[in-house]
């Protein structure tokens, strides 16, 4: 595990992974877990796995946080406030 | 539980993982290295079938019951998702429009990059099922990206015309004839990556796009009692 460019990416994968889970607020929260699913991305891509990169890129940096996001918006609703 | 028992419990529970991952990975062969059994034999068996893309074969051809299981629970969680987020009696749905305004006040700008993203998005999405069997991606991957795309309509603040064209039930016949289509080319014609990428596209897209739109729905709830 010499390569810089691998260890670039893996610390910013560990970075944004900490971000997530030090960030309180869910919204916020889920902004950062899509951030952390484009640092994992770009990390599948420097390990040469372009195919798992785009699958990542597509549910974790769009599909995930928009259904978290729509999730609390529904649980805020029913607990009435907007 | 107090916060220090739950930081006894979390350390514990660290220190295990930290026991579990340091002696599972003293094993493991350096990255990069030259011994690779497993990807000697399978590039071996792609380069037999002539295939130009190898993750593709190994997908679609040497190991289709597994991607015929990953696809099925997709489809069992798009199942499930929609069966729990189903409007029960005494709630209803609101439509965007009931509100009197049609689409939402974003940017012009906001506005402008999703209507001109939009179609080459799914022109992307197309691409990359359509390629699959050559380039990296493939169905799921496409699948996913078509799925999204049509969502940048919402983006672009306009939920009314997301709603329009996106019929649900109509999404919902096409996942289960897709997975039914890919169950049976997996057992009957093994090794026809391009239709069997196809298959898993329209799957994936159509399961994206009822998952979505079922957590849409419930964002959008209202209890009859105007809750």
């Amino acid at each position: 595990m010499t390569d810089p460019l691998v260890a670039v990416a893996l610390g910013l994968v560990v970075v944004m992974a900490s971000g997530v889970v030090l960030t309180r607020e869910p919204v916020r929260q889920a902004i950062a877990l899509s951030v952390y699913g484009l640092t994992l991305g770009v990390l599948f891509v420097v390990l040469q796995a372009p195919d798992v990169a785009m699958s990542q890129l597509a549910v974790g940096t769009v599909v995930l946080p928009l259904i978290v996001v729509l999730a609390i918006h529904a649980a805020r609703r029913h607990r009435g406030d907007r | 539980m107090s916060s220090r028992v739950r930081m006894i419990v979390f350390a514990v529970g660290a220190l295990g993982m930290v026991v579990l991952f340091a002696t599972g990975f003293r094993r493991l062969p350096d990255f990069g290295g030259t011994f690779h059994p497993y990807g000697d034999r399978t590039v071996r068996e792609a380069l037999r079938q002539a295939t130009p893309n190898v993750v593709s074969s190994i997908n679609f051809d040497q190991r289709v019951l597994d991607t015929v299981g990953e696809e099925l629970i997709l489809f069992a969680s798009a199942l499930g998702a929609v069966v729990l987020l189903r409007a029960v009696d005494h709630e209803e749905t609101e439509s965007g429009t009931r509100h009197g305004h049609g689409a939402a006040e974003v940017f012009e700008a906001l506005r402008l990059v999703g209507v001109v993203l939009l179609p080459i998005t799914l022109v992307t999405g197309g691409y990359i099922v359509a390629h699959g069997q050559l380039s990296p991606g493939g169905g799921f991957q496409g699948g996913v990206v078509l799925g999204t795309a049509i969502h940048l309509i919402y983006l672009a603040g306009d939920y009314p015309a997301l709603t329009r064209l996106r019929p649900v039930p109509l999404f919902e016949v096409g996942e289960a004839v897709a997975a039914g289509a890919f169950v049976a080319l997996a057992l009957l014609a093994v090794g026809a990556v391009p239709a069997l990428n196809v298959a898993v596209g329209i799957e994936v897209g159509c399961a994206l796009v009822l998952l979505i739109a079922k957590f849409f729905d419930q964002a959008l709830l209202v209890g009859a009692d105007g809750r």
